[in-house]
C-alpha cells in the first residue's frame, strides 16, 4: 500500500513575525473562483459608482483679469506656465503650480485677439485690435528695465489671430488675409486670400509643418501650403466655423468648431464628408483643442460649458460647467494631457482635470494596480444597461438641460418631416441625406 | 484511483539541437571572458571542453526541476531556442517554461468556435484583440501552476490489492503524525444522530445532534469554540459566510448563533426547516421546510429574498450547485427540481428515480449530479444541458447521504457504511464500478461532508462524529484571497468586507453563471429592428454600389454601367453559390426512401 495524505506545514503559510507581510498563496484554478463573471460585474458596478462619486474635476480658478479672457496659450517648454490675453488688451502670465499670476503686461489697446508662444518657449507673440503684432520676452524685464516688446509690427488692418510655426522662425497672422511672416522682417513673406472676408483663426499643422488651416466668416475652411503662394482647397459648410485644431498625432485630421453647435472632424484628403460630426453642445462652439494623445479633444461653447469628445465618437464623454462660468471663449488641453484650462467671459481662467475622477499625486503601486483593474472592468461591462446608465449620468444646469430637450424635439420633427416627404414622393426621387453630408455645402479646389 | 503526475514523462532539455546550432560571430569581450575562465590558451575547442565540463551540472539542475517541468503531452506552447549570454554559458531552460495545451484549456474562458452574427469589421477586430489577450492570460495562468506548492494525496494498492480493503487503521498507521491526528471519533451516543458542517476554509467544524446538542470547534487544533444544548431537536446546522456565525434549523424555527453560542436571531419566517444551504457569494441562506417552501434569506441584510412553493410536499433533500448557486431539491415522486430565487417555477425538473429521492449531491465543477433513491439506485447525471444519467449502480441498501469532494470523489452513506468512489481526475465523473474506500461506523450515517482543503471526510452518525482519512479528496492548493485556512483574524475581517462589497445579487442566479458576459443577441436584434422602424430605414444595410468617377475620358456612362453590372453580377453569383451549398441537403431529404425508382417519383416535391 502506498499512501500520501495532504499535509501542509503551517510555517509555509503563516508569516514568521508580525513585521512580515501575510503570506497569500494563489491558485488561479477556475473552480476555486466560482461566479467569476457576476462578481466581476458587481466590482465593475462598484467601480462605476465610485467613479461618479469621485468625479470632482474643478481644480482652481485663476482670477485677476479685468475683462473677459479672449485667448490662451501654452508654453511649449514649461508645463506650469500659461499665458492669457483679455479683452482689455492685458496679457497675463500664470504659474499653475502656485496658481498665481506672475506677470502682467498691458499689451494692446482694445482686445488681445491672439496669442501664441514661440516653439523654443523664450518669447511670445500677441496681436490686438490696435493693428499691431508684438513679440515679447517670456521672462520678465530685469530690474529698472521697462516692460517693452522685443518687436512691434504695425499693420494696415486688424489682425484676428496668430499662430507660430512649430519648427522655424515663421509665424502666420490672419485678418483680411493670411499673412506669413518671417520673425526678422516687418513685411509679410506672403499674403494669401481666397475671396474677401475676415478670417477668424489660422493654425499650423504640427506634423506637416508647412500646412496651415484657416476659417473665415464666409462659412469656409481654407487649407494652405506655406511653400506655395496660393491656397490648396477649401470646404464650405452650412454655418461659420470659429476655430480649427489639428490632430497632433494624425497629420491629416483636424476638427472644426462650428456655429451650428456641432464640431466636424475632417480628413484633409477628403473634405466632402467629415469623418465624424460631434454633436452635444446646445450653442455655438467657440474653441477646440486636442489632447496631446490625439485621441480626444475639448471644446468650449457659448452655452457656458466645455465638453470632452473622443475623436471617433459623435457624443461627448464629459461635460464641465459651474454656476459662475459664463460663455467659454477659449480652451486649452495641457501638454501632459492631464488638465484642461478654460477662459471665459467672466474674467476667470479655470483649471480642470481631464479625467474627472482621476486621483492626483503620486500613486502607490497597489493604488495604481487597483485603478487599472477597475478601468478594465468598467471597459468590459460598459454596455450593461445598469452600468451604462450610471456612467453616462451627468448633472446639467437647467438651461442646458431644457435646451437639449428642446433641440431633441426639433430634430425629431425635422426627421419626421423628411420621412413624410420621402413617403409621399415618387420612390427614389427624394433621398435620405446622412448627418455627415448634410452640413457640407461644397468643396472647392 | 487518483492519478499522480509522473516525473518520468519529462521532456529532456534540447541539448543536441544546441550543439548543432551555428555559432554566433565572436566578440572581443566573449574571447576575454572565456580566456580568463578556461585558462591560458583561448579558442573555440577549449570553449567546447568547458561546456562539456559543465555538463554534469545540468542533469542535477534537471533533477531539482523535475517536478515543476510537468508536461504530460508532447504538444507544447512556445519554447523558442536557447539564447547565449555574454559569458558564453547557455541557459539550459531557455525561454518561458513549457505549458501543455490541456492545462491551458482549463483556464480558457472564450469559446472561439462561436462567431457573432453580422459583426462589423471594427467589432471583429476588437474581438480578435480580446481573444489574443485572453489566450495570453490563460497561458500565463497555466504557467503559474508551476508555482503551486502542494501535491494531492493518493492511495495505491500494491498490484492486485483492492484499496477498498484498506482500513482506516492501516492508513493512520502509514501516514505522518500530523495527518494521523486528523482521524478521530467523537463518541456522543446520548444526543442522537448528528448533522455536521465544515466552514468554507475547512478549518472549523460545527455539529448538531437530534437531541439538541450543538457544538463548534476548530477541528485541526481540537479547540472547542462553543457547546450548547438548544433543548430542541436540531434538524440541520450550517456555518454562514465565516466561522463566526452558525445557522441551526431547530424543531420550530431557524436560529442563528455566534461562535460563542449566543443566540443572535430567531427567524420565525422560516419554520419547520429540514435542510439548510448557504450560498457564500450571494450571502443567501436557503432553507427547505416541512411545509414545502424553499426560502432564501439574505443574511447580510436580514431580508427574505424569495419564498418559493415547491408544491411537492415535505422537502427533506436539498443541495446546492457550487458552480451556479442553483438549489437542487429532491422530491418523493422521484424528481429533482432546480431552483433559483429569480423564478417562481423550477428551472429544470429531472425525473431521476422510480421511488422517492433520498439524497442529491453536486460536484464542485457543476458538471455532475449524484442522486440516490428509494429504488436503491445511485445515479450520476450530466448537468451540462442534457440532464441524462451517465452511469447507474444498484446498491444493496441504497444510499441515504451523498457528498462530493473538491477533487470529484463521491461518498455515499448506506446504513452504517460509508463508500467512496473515485474517478480518473478532477473533472471526470467517479466510476461507480469499484469503491475507492469503505468504512464501517458505529452507528447509522446521518450527515456527510468532505472537509475543504483537507483529505478528510466528516461523518455524522448516531454514535457521534467520525473524521475519516480519504487521501486525494481535497484540493491541495488553496487560494489565499478566496478561502485561506491559515488566515488571521485581521485577514478574515478584511476578506469579509471585500466579500460583502462584491455580494452577487440573488437575481443573477441562473443555470449558466457566465451568461452575463455573453452578447445578448436577441435583444440586440430587437433593438436593431426598432431602430430601423424609428428611422424609417436600416442604417446598417449597405448602400447600392456607386462606381467612383475615374480619370478624364475613362468615366463614360457606358463604362460606369458596365462596372455597376459587374459588381451586381458578382453579388448575384455569391448568392447563388450560397444557396447551392445549402441545397444538396434539401434534395437528399426529398429523395424517396424506396429501393426501386418509381415512375411517380417525378411528382415528388
Amino acid at each position: 500500500m502506498k499512501v500520501k495524505m495532504l499535509s501542509r506545514n503551517p510555517d509555509h503559510y503563516v508569516r514568521e513575525t508580525k513585521l512580515d507581510l501575510h503570506r497569500v498563496p494563489r491558485n488561479y484554478d477556475p473552480t476555486l473562483h466560482p461566479f467569476e463573471v457576476p462578481r466581476e460585474y458587481i466590482r465593475a458596478l462598484n467601480a462605476t459608482k465610485l467613479e461618479r462619486v469621485f468625479a470632482k474635476p474643478f481644480l482652481a480658478s485663476l482670477d485677476g483679469h479685468r475683462d473677459g479672457v479672449n485667448c490662451l496659450a501654452k508654453n511649449p517648454k514649461s508645463l506650469a506656465t500659461v499665458l492669457s490675453g483679455a479683452c482689455d488688451g492685458e496679457v497675463k502670465i500664470w504659474n499653475l503650480t502656485k496658481r498665481k499670476c506672475i506677470r502682467t503686461i498691458q499689451a494692446h489697446e482694445g482686445f488681445v485677439r491672439g496669442i501664441c508662444t514661440r516653439f523654443c518657449g523664450t518669447s511670445f507673440f500677441t496681436v490686438g485690435d490696435d493693428k499691431t503684432v508684438k513679440q515679447w520676452k517670456m521672462d520678465g524685464p530685469s530690474c529698472g528695465e521697462e516692460e517693452e516688446p522685443l518687436h512691434t509690427i504695425l499693420g494696415k488692418t486688424v489682425y484676428t489671430g496668430i499662430d507660430h510655426h512649430w519648427r522655424e522662425a515663421v509665424f502666420a497672422t490672419c485678418g483680411q488675409q493670411v499673412d506669413i511672416w518671417d520673425e526678422q522682417r516687418t513685411n509679410p513673406i506672403c499674403s494669401m486670400t481666397w475671396g474677401f472676408d475676415s478670417i477668424s483663426s489660422v493654425k499650423f499643422n504640427p506634423i506637416e509643418t508647412f500646412l496651415l488651416g484657416s476659417c473665415a466668416s464666409d462659412r469656409n475652411i481654407v487649407l494652405y501650403d506655406m511653400r506655395q503662394a496660393t491656397p490648396l482647397k477649401k470646404v464650405i459648410l452650412d454655418m461659420r466655423t470659429n476655430t480649427i485644431c489639428w490632430n497632433p498625432m494624425e497629420a491629416f485630421i483636424f476638427t472644426a468648431a462650428n456655429e451650428d453647435y456641432n464640431l466636424y472632424t475632417f480628413d484633409m484628403r477628403a473634405l466632402d464628408t467629415p469623418v465624424m460630426v460631434h454633436m452635444d453642445h446646445v450653442s455655438a462652439v467657440l474653441d477646440v483643442d486636442y489632447s496631446p494623445t490625439g485621441r480626444e479633444f475639448v471644446s468650449a461653447s457659448f452655452d457656458k460649458s466645455i465638453r470632452i469628445f473622443p475623436v471617433d465618437k459623435s457624443r461627448s464623454r464629459e461635460v464641465y460647467h459651474t454656476k459662475r462660468m459664463q460663455h467659454v471663449i477659449c480652451v486649452k488641453w495641457t501638454a501632459d494631457s492631464k488638465y484642461i484650462m478654460s477662459g471665459s467671459d467672466e474674467m476667470n481662467i479655470r483649471l480642470w482635470k481631464a479625467n474627472a475622477s482621476e486621483k492626483l499625486g503620486v500613486l502607490t503601486s497597489r493604488e495604481k494596480a487597483a485603478t487599472d483593474y477597475n478601468q478594465k472592468l468598467k471597459e468590459k461591462f460598459q454596455h450593461h444597461p445598469h452600468i451604462k446608465r450610471i456612467s453616462r449620468h451627468r448633472h446639467l444646469p437647467k438651461s442646458i438641460y431644457s435646451q437639449i430637450q428642446e433641440q431633441r424635439i426639433m430634430k425629431e420633427a425635422r426627421r419626421r418631416k423628411e420621412l413624410n416627404r420621402i413617403k409621399h414622393s415618387k420612390p427614389g426621387s427624394v433621398q435620405m441625406v446622412s448627418e455627415k453630408k448634410k452640413h457640407i455645402v461644397a468643396v472647392v479646389k | 484511483m487518483e492519478t499522480v503526475p509522473k516525473p518520468g514523462s519529462n521532456v529532456p532539455p534540447k541539448k543536441d539541437r544546441l550543439q548543432a546550432k551555428k555559432k554566433k560571430p565572436r566578440r572581443y569581450w566573449e574571447q576575454e571572458t572565456t580566456g580568463t575562465a578556461a585558462g591560458a590558451s583561448p579558442g573555440p575547442p577549449h570553449k567546447r571542453k568547458r561546456s562539456r565540463e559543465l555538463r554534469p551540472q545540468k542533469p542535477k539542475r534537471n533533477d531539482t526541476s523535475k517536478k515543476f517541468r510537468i508536461s504530460k503531452k508532447p504538444r507544447e506552447l512556445k519554447s523558442p531556442g536557447p539564447q547565449r549570454t555574454f559569458s558564453g554559458a547557455q541557459d539550459p531552460f531557455a525561454g518561458p517554461a513549457p505549458v501543455s495545451v490541456e492545462v491551458v484549456r482549463k483556464y480558457c474562458r472564450i469559446d472561439k468556435s462561436k462567431e457573432l452574427p453580422h459583426a462589423k469589421t471594427k467589432t471583429r477586430s476588437r474581438l480578435a484583440v480580446a481573444e489574443a489577450q485572453e489566450e495570453e492570460t490563460s497561458v500565463r495562468a497555466a504557467r503559474s501552476e508551476l508555482l503551486l506548492a502542494e501535491e494531492p494525496g493518493f492511495l495505491e494498492g500494491e498490484d492486485g490489492e483492492d484499496t477498498a480493503k484498506i482500513r482506516q487503521a492501516d492508513i493512520v498507521e502509514a501516514v505522518d503524525i500530523a495527518s494521523a491526528a486528523k482521524h478521530f471519533d467523537l463518541n456522543l451516543r446520548q444526543f442522537g444522530p448528528y448533522r455536521l458542517n465544515y466552514s468554507r476554509t475547512g478549518r472549523h467544524l460545527a455539529f448538531g445532534g437530534r437531541r439538541g446538542h450543538v457544538a463548534a470547534l476548530d477541528w485541526v487544533t481540537k479547540k472547542l469554540m462553543c457547546e450548547i444544548n438548544v433543548m430542541e431537536a436540531v434538524r440541520d446546522i450550517r456555518f454562514l459566510h465565516s466561522e463566526a456565525l452558525l445557522a441551526v434549523a431547530q424543531n420550530r424555527w431557524l436560529h442563528i448563533y455566534d461562535n460563542q453560542g449566543i443566540e443572535l436571531h430567531c427567524i420565525r419566517r422560516c419554520d419547520r426547516v429540514t435542510r439548510l444551504e448557504f450560498l457564500p457569494f450571494h450571502f443567501l441562506l436557503a432553507t427547505a421546510s416541512e411545509t414545502g417552501f424553499l426560502t432564501y434569506l439574505d443574511v447580510s441584510v436580514g431580508k427574505i429574498v424569495a419564498a418559493l412553493n415547491a408544491r411537492a410536499g415535505r422537502l427533506s433533500v436539498m443541495t446546492q450547485n457550487p458552480y451556479n448557486a442553483v438549489i437542487h431539491l429532491g422530491h418523493s415522486n422521484g424528481t429533482v427540481s432546480l431552483w433559483s430565487p429569480a423564478m417562481k417555477e423550477p428551472l429544470v425538473k429531472i425525473l431521476c428515480h422510480r421511488g422517492g429521492v433520498r439524497a442529491v449531491a453536486v460536484d464542485s465543477t457543476g458538471m455532475h449530479m449524484a442522486t440516490s433513491g428509494l429504488d436503491h439506485q445511485l445515479k450520476l447525471f450530466d448537468l451540462r444541458g442534457t440532464f441524462q444519467p451517465l452511469s447507474t449502480r444498484t446498491l444493496p441498501q441504497g444510499a441515504g447521504h451523498l457528498a462530493f469532494s473538491q477533487r470529484g470523489l463521491l461518498a455515499a452513506g448506506m446504513g452504517d457504511v460509508v463508500n467512496i468512489w473515485a474517478g480518473q481526475g478532477k473533472a471526470s465523473p467517479p466510476s461507480l464500478e469499484q469503491p475507492y474506500l469503505t468504512h464501517r461506523l458505529s452507528g447509522h450515517v446521518h450527515g456527510l461532508q468532505f472537509c475543504p482543503y483537507e483529505d478528510v471526510l466528516g461523518v455524522g452518525h448516531s454514535g457521534g462524529i467520525t473524521s475519516m482519512l480519504v487521501p486525494g479528496a481535497a484540493e491541495p492548493n488553496f487560494d489565499g484571497l478566496e478561502s485561506n485556512p491559515y488566515r488571521s483574524r485581521k485577514q478574515r475581517q478584511e476578506w469579509e468586507v471585500k466579500a460583502l462589497l462584491e455580494k452577487v445579487p440573488a437575481e443573477l442566479i441562473c443555470l449558466d453563471p457566465r451568461a452575463l458576459a455573453e452578447v445578448d443577441v436577441i435583444s440586440l436584434e430587437q433593438a436593431k429592428k426598432e431602430r430601423a422602424e424609428r428611422l424609417g430605414y436600416d442604417p446598417d444595410t449597405r448602400a447600392p454600389f456607386q462606381p467612383k468617377p475615374k480619370q478624364k475620358g475613362r468615366s463614360s456612362t457606358a463604362s460606369l454601367v458596365k462596372r455597376k453590372r459587374k459588381v451586381m453580377d458578382q453579388e448575384h453569383r455569391d448568392k447563388v453559390r450560397q444557396s447551392l451549398e445549402q441545397q444538396p441537403q434539401k434534395q437528399e431529404k426529398a429523395k424517396p426512401t424506396g429501393a426501386r425508382p418509381s415512375a411517380l417519383d417525378r411528382f415528388v416535391r
